[in-house]
């Protein structure tokens, strides 16, 4: 590896946070925010996805999407667990204003490797308050 | 004459939904597609505006599928139809006004 790669490898980690305020298939930007997450996921960087807006609609469980003729592209969010993507914020706001809770979400777990390899849920719902906070702590923010 | 319009962006996103049942007329019919399904669903702000309408809204059943929904989260009044029932409500109407 060359000086200028080691560098760049033991540089410090940064805090990027995927922002989702879209809807699945009516436009293309939610597939395009997955597989971008997805490709970034391979740089060991501390990776966070918020869901605000529409975008909660990403997470609905249950999606068939057959009789459109699109790829339902939702089950790839269980992968993000192992990829080390692990800390999916839902704002509680937005869930509310589209008549959805919780219940309404796809369970998307982890498995932490520091705790005997336990499952834990990936998706925390945060307010709008807490939302407003992780925003802030961010060196990186990519918005879709 | 009747018209048949279609909505087809989220209410949450645009204002085409609100827009669209403020000039619809009595006998118009309001075919919701696409993320404009986003708009029958019950408990939200829009719940109430789709119900008080007094033109007849339909949703693409398809659309609301492939979101994760089905005919018990859709608010009261607003018909589900298939493929054929939009083509059946193309052909009611005289004419279509599709709200981009």
């Amino acid at each position: 590896m060359s000086e200028e790669m080691q560098q760049e490898a033991d540089g410090k980690i940064k805090k990027f946070m995927y922002v989702n305020r879209k809807a699945p298939y009516g436009t293309i930007y939610a597939l395009e925010s997955l597989e971008v997450v997805l490709i970034g996921a391979a740089f060991d960087q501390d990776v966070s996805l918020a869901f605000i807006d529409d975008g909660v609609f990403q997470l609905v469980k249950n999606q068939n999407t057959t009789d459109i003729g699109v790829k339902n592209f939702s089950p790839a969010f269980r992968a993000l667990g192992d990829y080390d993507v692990n800390k999916l914020f839902v704002e509680k706001e937005s869930l509310d204003e589209r008549g959805l809770s919780s219940d309404d979400l796809m369970e998307l777990t982890w498995e932490d490797e520091d705790d005997d390899w336990e499952e834990k849920p990936s998706i925390q719902l945060v307010s709008r308050q807490e939302m407003k906070t992780l925003l802030g702590n961010q060196d990186v923010i990519l918005s879709f | 004459m009747s018209i048949l319009h279609t909505v087809n962006k989220s209410p949450f996103q645009k204002n085409d939904l609100r827009s669209c049942l403020n000039h619809a007329n009595s006998d118009d019919a309001i075919l919701l597609i696409e993320d404009g399904v986003y708009g029958a669903l019950s408990g939200t702000e829009f719940s109430l505006l789709t119900s008080s309408s007094d033109a007849d809204i339909y949703c693409l059943k398809a659309d609301l599928a492939a979101r994760g929904f089905d005919k018990n989260r859709v608010s009261d009044g607003v018909k589900l139809v298939d493929y054929d029932g939009f083509v059946d409500l193309v052909a009611q109407n005289d004419a279509v006004n599709s709200w981009l």
